[in-house]
């Protein structure tokens, strides 16, 4: 029997790939300069040491190699040249729904935001371009004296809580992205939760791009003061255009002593995009992170989130799913840093194959000298639905103590003929068998998700498998 | 009269160009038992699997004939629709799908209509009970972790959801123990609507002691050699394969 014949990416436009016709307030010039991240800093009105910042962030950027590892065929594809650093949307920040632009609305309608949002958001800070178009925080959140809103108001309102933590965990020196990141980054989430208070209900946020050629660069900061804790959600899918987009995003998480942040994303972006992020989170005494991180879309993913536990008794745990299909490559991971001792933390990574496609799981546990008793379990499977796709493994370890216990598996599987006729010999169809086997893969990831996120997620599953079998 | 249900004529089929069924020939009426043994290697699983359509066997020469219909263009999920049903020897797991969802899927599919949740509800718990299936057994993804008794379990159990026409056993009691098999054997007469046929393919005798069959045949190397009443079967477990063979 031949082996089943998926399309992904093909049908894009049809599925995803509507997109509203271009109608800004302000386009920069395409390309990067100083005078463009100056512009940016002026449009924004930002102060002083944010400007200097930014500037300084641009001249590491000028001289960091690009990395030297991961699919460098396809990274050194991007034109930065053809990139356009900055656009806003609509001149001015929305709070009500009904006053956001009717052409955005029908955006978000395609995409099951409103309902979602009246059903379940406390607060929804929908990333429309570079700029954030409408947000609002419902009042309970406002009176927990929890900080949600988009990085520039954030910026503006609560200037000393973001100078004093913006670029601890991530410096625009860490890498050759989280440097341009840093010096023309726009919009984003400013999250701040005062101690003890612990957010119910998911914030979430809703990104999207586009414009042709455009890069976004949003900006993520979440404080998570003591015994707090906080959801974060965010979710993507762009429209397809015939040039490459640029997303290099930066993440950076703080939770202090005893507290817990969870930060899900489902990206999905077109696959010409180049996905390209930083995310890392401090985790202090006692404190929980966890980033539950799926990627479906792009052209090339290049994603590690990260906890860097340097409190005792901390965890950190990621769990991150691929997609990659035709012509794309998910380079994904994690990054485990133990620096203190009794601190925990594991990795779940689970990844699919088709049509040619190419994931790759890279990952680091680091324990350091004197973090005794540390525990460290890791898992990758991958699933491979034909011949012609990909997957390898780069875990790294790097253990400088001996009082520890770490476990690592790692399993490779094919989508059998044998599953496929049991399931066949039930009724089911070719497809509908192979959806069903994909869904079961990701079940570890989507039972985490919230009701609306798990439904969307089979959603766009279905819609991956759908087509072309033979 | 009673329906013929399936109608086997001068089956030859192959796998990987070596020919496995030689000519089999079998006619099943509605309602009836048939048992089909077999030494190992005497294509009794290749007859299973041809019948169900695996995408890996040839059939070279020969008619299937499912309630008159030539069934071997069509694909698996065809026949499963048409009334056929494969209880697997070696049933594969499925992880991260919820055994409810998928019987619920499955129902849908084969019957072609949704029934509702509460109903739905109602025939699974009704048939888990005939089957003495703990209630948890809902809950776990499908034959995942499953030992040999759960998962052979796992397969009567969606056979009486389905309720076909015409069930194949294939190897049922292979890796049972005497208690699990009882159940399971106990679990399909229960399940068994006496309108519908069963064809049980076995190496051993012990299961008919159970279900006892209205006519056992005898397949080796590819064909039908032998056939009669339960007394077969009998005497087949006392003197062996090749001794009544040879005679």
């Amino acid at each position: 029997m031949a082996a089943p014949k998926l399309d992904i990416g093909t049908q894009y436009a049809d599925k995803y790939g509507f997109h509203d016709p271009e109608k800004y307030v302000f386009k920069a010039k395409p390309g990067l300069s100083k005078e463009i991240v100056e512009e940016i800093s002026w449009m924004k009105a930002e102060p002083e040491w944010m400007r200097e910042q930014r500037l300084r962030a641009l001249e590491i950027f000028y001289k960091k190699p690009m990395p030297l590892w991961g699919n460098t065929e396809i990274l050194n594809t991007i034109a930065f040249n053809e990139i356009y650093y900055y656009l806003k949307a609509t001149d001015k920040q929305e709070n009500n729904w009904n006053e956001v632009p009717e052409q955005i609305k029908k955006t978000f309608d395609r995409l099951g935001i409103p309902e979602a949002e009246r059903k379940f958001l406390a607060g929804v800070t929908a990333q429309y371009e570079s700029e954030v178009v409408y947000h609002s925080i419902r009042e309970d959140l406002a009176k927990l004296g929890v900080i949600f809103t988009d990085m520039d108001t954030g910026l503006k309102e609560h200037p000393e809580i973001v100078k004093e933590y913006f670029g601890t965990v991530i410096p625009a020196a860490d890498n050759k992205f989280s440097a341009l990141n840093s010096a023309v980054w726009s919009g984003g989430s400013f999250i701040w939760v005062p101690p003890g208070v612990k957010v119910e209900i998911p914030l979430q946020a809703y990104f999207r791009i586009n414009a042709e050629k455009m890069g976004q660069f949003e900006r993520t900061l979440i404080i998570c003061e003591e015994g707090a804790s906080v959801h974060y959600i965010e979710g993507c899918t762009a429209p397809i255009y015939s040039n490459n987009s640029l997303h290099s995003a930066v993440v950076e998480l703080i939770a202090k002593k005893g507290s817990k942040i969870r930060y899900t994303t489902i990206q999905n972006w077109s696959t010409n995009v180049y996905n390209l992020v930083t995310k890392r989170a401090l985790a202090h005494e006692q404190a929980v992170v966890e980033w539950i991180d799926g990627n479906l879309g792009s052209k090339l993913t290049m994603k590690y989130p990260s906890v860097y536990m340097v409190g005792p008794g901390a965890h950190g745990e990621v769990l991150s799913v691929a997609f990659a299909g035709k012509g794309q490559h998910q380079d994904a991971g994690a990054k485990m840093v133990h620096l203190a001792p009794h601190t925990s933390s594991t990795i779940l990574s689970k990844s699919i194959s088709k049509d040619g496609g190419r994931t790759s799981y890279r990952g680091l546990v680091k324990v350091a000298k004197g973090a005794e008793n540390v525990k460290c379990n890791v898992r990758c499977d991958a699933l491979l639905l034909d011949e012609e796709s990909r997957s390898d493994t780069y875990p790294l370890m790097q253990i400088d103590e001996k009082k520890v216990q770490i476990g690592h598996e790692a399993t490779v599987s094919k989508v059998g003929d044998e599953q496929l006729f049991y399931l066949r010999s039930r009724g089911l169809t070719e497809q509908e068998a192979t959806t069903l086997i994909v869904k079961g893969f990701f079940e570890p990831f989507a039972k985490v998700l919230p009701m609306e996120y798990a439904v969307e997620l089979n959603r766009l599953i279905a819609l991956e498998m759908e087509g072309s079998l033979g | 009269m009673k329906q013929e249900i399936l109608k086997i004529q001068n089956l030859h089929a192959e796998i990987e160009g070596k020919e496995i069924l030689k000519g089999v020939n079998l006619v099943i009426h509605s309602g009836e038992i048939h048992a089909i043994m077999g030494p190992n290697g005497s294509g009794k699983s290749t007859l299973s699997n041809v019948l169900m359509g695996h995408p890996h066997y040839k059939i070279t020469q020969g008619e299937i004939l499912f309630k008159g219909e030539n069934l071997i263009s069509l694909k698996p999920e065809e026949r499963a629709k048409k009334g056929l049903f494969l209880a697997f020897q070696y049933p594969t797991s499925v992880p991260g799908v919820n055994m409810v969802s998928y019987l619920r899927t499955i129902l849908k599919n084969v019957k072609g209509s949704d029934i509702p949740v509460r109903e739905f509800r109602k025939l699974l718990e009704e048939k888990m009970g005939l089957l003495e299936m703990d209630k948890s057994f809902a809950q776990r993804y499908l034959n995942d972790g499953f030992s040999g008794g759960e998962k052979k379990r796992s397969e009567i159990l969606q056979m009486a959801l389905l309720n076909p026409e015409l069930a194949v056993l294939d190897e049922t009691d292979s890796g049972l123990d005497i208690d699990a098999l009882r159940t399971v054997c106990e679990g399909i007469k229960k399940t068994f609507q006496s309108e519908n046929s069963l064809l049980i393919i076995t190496h051993y005798q012990r299961m008919l002691n159970y279900i006892k069959p209205d006519f056992v045949h005898v397949l080796a190397e590819g064909k039908m050699v032998k056939s009669g009443g339960p007394e077969l079967a009998l005497e087949l477990e006392e003197k062996g394969y090749d001794l009544v063979l040879t005679h």
